[in-house]
């Protein structure tokens, strides 16, 4: 069975703060990680190796740089890492990033496809699902546990607001899945000296034969209109005061509010 | 006007499960009024979707609701979720009805149909929008402007469609009010009957196991006292605060992952999105994250020891002090306030 994984380098968004002078994101000194959903799904994939003998697959879309993160997966025990990076596909939205994906995907080949429900840099969690769409498969998103594989079905549980579901799919399918599902495992030592030797395959533009108007900005039928940083709503009345006197100014601005009711 | 021939209205996905419709569709129907009445020129309609087996008498509700006009589509293949049917059912009722705008809950429902049909029909869909206005340059176009938060809340893009149609949005439950109902209201009724070309599940549920949610929702609640780091050690006194006001407590992710209380009280972004008339905050800092799912409360109260706490920038009243010490006054001053 050949797993593939994919995985976004992002931000670290609790990391990050807004100059207040600028209203900008200060973005330096900000590290940068594995995406979290995504490295549950690395996660889950690797404890499939160890079960099956499947082979792990990463794909991740990104800038050069994001080849050092790959190489990180290389010691946590993944066989094979794909960085799909070019100028051409910079400012995709979610529809051209899936395309872009499942052109590397139909490339590469693939027998369960894995990704993280949503990055926490754009929170979105469509590309999962649209990658799936555009390979014509199956998905399950929100998947909290990986139970088994039999063949060509894959038996997993979907976490909902108000229930659980027990799934199966028919192999190839693409899941998405939530970080909280596992612990990552941490690199190993040897793995880590290993991982050194070894290459991460990087694909541009002309390897994927794919049309320039379904990649990048082209590609995205969504445009950033503008952006802002917060908006300023309520002007704030803020107090200092004993606190019993802040408890009665609290309890007779209820009462005067008639949220306070016998 | 002939950029978007035919394409016109802004339709609402309406979910359901077992015939129960969620709340969400009525929130963005509500909202879908207030757009439309945004550009009288253009004559715009609000069209509800709704798909299940045996959900037709369900059509008047979502009239009552604010639509003017419900698609809906019965077969006995959408009788529960699934993936597969309704994204076939979903895109069909698109290309038919040709729909200018069109809004889903993003709940794990809406975020797993909208993408798969989004991409389907190679439209633009903006993730978790918490404000959506019609561009005031644009009118003849009906061009939405989607605001939705980025980067865990701390930079909010403003997103547009500006060459595909529909033009399409998810949002969050609570996001946006429910009007009330008004069951004198009148609308038409479309039957839709979709063409599965296939009709083999691929994804089959085999089980459903019923989350037994302890405690309430408090998406629910009109009152809500949220508890941050800076309160975890009077969390009692939050309850009881709470429980006096006839409201339920919340929390912020620090608490939840400190492991004072249950993810199912978690307010923000990877939380709940909560809107209650009242929100205490008590001891939050106020972090991007958890502001995302509160600050559409009617009114917040701040309590916080830090003058400079993000969370006053958000509050119409905010009281620097210590939590500890105001909360038992503040329940004696309620009670007091009852008798009184």
């Amino acid at each position: 069975m050949k797993i593939v994984v994919l995985v976004k380098q992002v931000p670290d968004s609790t990391e990050i703060r807004v100059d207040k002078a600028t209203g900008t994101l200060i973005r330096a000194g900000v590290p940068s990680i594995i995406n979290p959903d995504d490295l549950a799904g690395v996660e889950e994939a690797l404890k499939l190796k160890e079960t099956t003998g499947a082979t792990v697959t990463i794909v991740s879309m990104g800038p050069p740089q994001a080849s050092e993160m790959l190489k990180e997966l290389y010691a946590r025990g993944v066989d094979e890492c794909v960085l799909i990076t070019d100028r051409k596909f910079a400012g995709a939205d979610t529809c051209a990033t899936s395309s872009t994906l499942a052109a590397a995907l139909d490339k590469l080949g693939y027998d369960l496809i894995i990704a993280g429900r949503q990055a926490i840099d754009g929170d979105t969690a469509q590309v999962g699902p649209q990658t799936a769409e555009r390979l014509g498969i199956p998905q399950v998103t929100y998947v909290d546990e990986i139970k088994a594989v039999n063949g060509d079905t894959i038996t997993v549980k979907k976490a909902l607001e108000d229930c659980e579901q027990i799934i199966e799919a028919k192999l190839p399918v693409v899941l998405t899945t939530l970080s909280g599902m596992n612990n990552p495992r941490y690199m190993n030592c040897n793995d880590i000296v290993d991982s050194m030797n070894k290459e991460v395959t990087v694909w541009t533009f002309d390897d994927l034969g794919i049309d320039e108007s379904k990649v990048g900005l082209a590609g995205s039928p969504t445009k950033v209109h503008s952006t802002f940083t917060k908006d300023v709503s309520a002007d704030t009345e803020t107090f200092t005061l004993p606190a019993n006197e802040t408890a009665k100014l609290i309890a007779q601005t209820l009462k005067e509010k008639q949220l306070i009711t016998k | 006007m002939a950029k978007f021939e035919g394409y016109k209205d802004i339709y609402v996905f309406v979910e359901q499960k077992n015939g129960e419709i969620a709340n969400v569709g009525y929130e963005l129907i509500s909202e879908a009024r207030k757009l439309v009445a945004s550009i009288p020129h253009m004559n715009y309609s609000v069209v509800g979707i709704l798909l299940g087996h045996n959900i037709k008498d369900k059509a008047q509700d979502v009239i009552a609701h604010g639509a003017d006009r419900v698609v809906v589509v019965d077969h006995e293949l959408l009788k529960d979720y699934s993936t597969q049917f309704y994204t076939d059912a979903l895109t069909q009722v698109i290309n038919e009805f040709k729909p200018d705008s069109l809004l889903t809950g993003a709940t794990v429902l809406g975020r797993d149909l909208a993408p798969r049909v989004a991409a389907r029909i190679n439209a633009g869909l903006t993730a978790d929008a918490t404000k959506i206005e019609m561009d005031p340059e644009k009118q003849d176009e009906a061009l939405l402007l989607v605001t939705r938060p980025t980067f865990g809340g701390n930079l909010f893009g403003t997103i547009i469609c500006p060459d595909t149609r529909p033009q399409m949005a998810t949002i969050r439950p609570n996001v946006f009010a429910m009007d009330a109902p008004d069951a004198s209201r009148s609308g038409e009724v479309v039957e839709f009957q979709p063409d599965f070309k296939d009709t083999d599940a691929k994804v089959v549920v085999k089980e459903v196991i019923e989350k037994v949610i302890e405690g309430v929702d408090i998406t629910k609640c009109d009152i809500l006292v949220g508890a941050g780091r800076g309160a975890e050690n009077c969390l009692d006194m939050v309850k009881a605060v709470a429980a006096e006001l006839g409201g339920e407590m919340c929390c912020t992710r620090a608490v939840i992952d400190d492991g004072f209380a249950d993810k199912e009280l978690q307010v923000g972004q990877t939380g709940k999105t909560v809107r209650p008339s009242l929100y205490i905050a008590c001891g939050i800092s106020g972090a991007c994250q958890h502001v995302a799912g509160m600050d559409k409360s009617d009114m917040i109260i701040a309590i916080n020891r830090d003058p400079q706490a993000e969370i006053f920038s958000v509050s119409n009243m905010g009281f620097i002090g210590n939590v500890e010490e105001i909360l038992p006054l503040l329940k004696d001053e309620i009670i007091a306030a009852k008798k009184a």
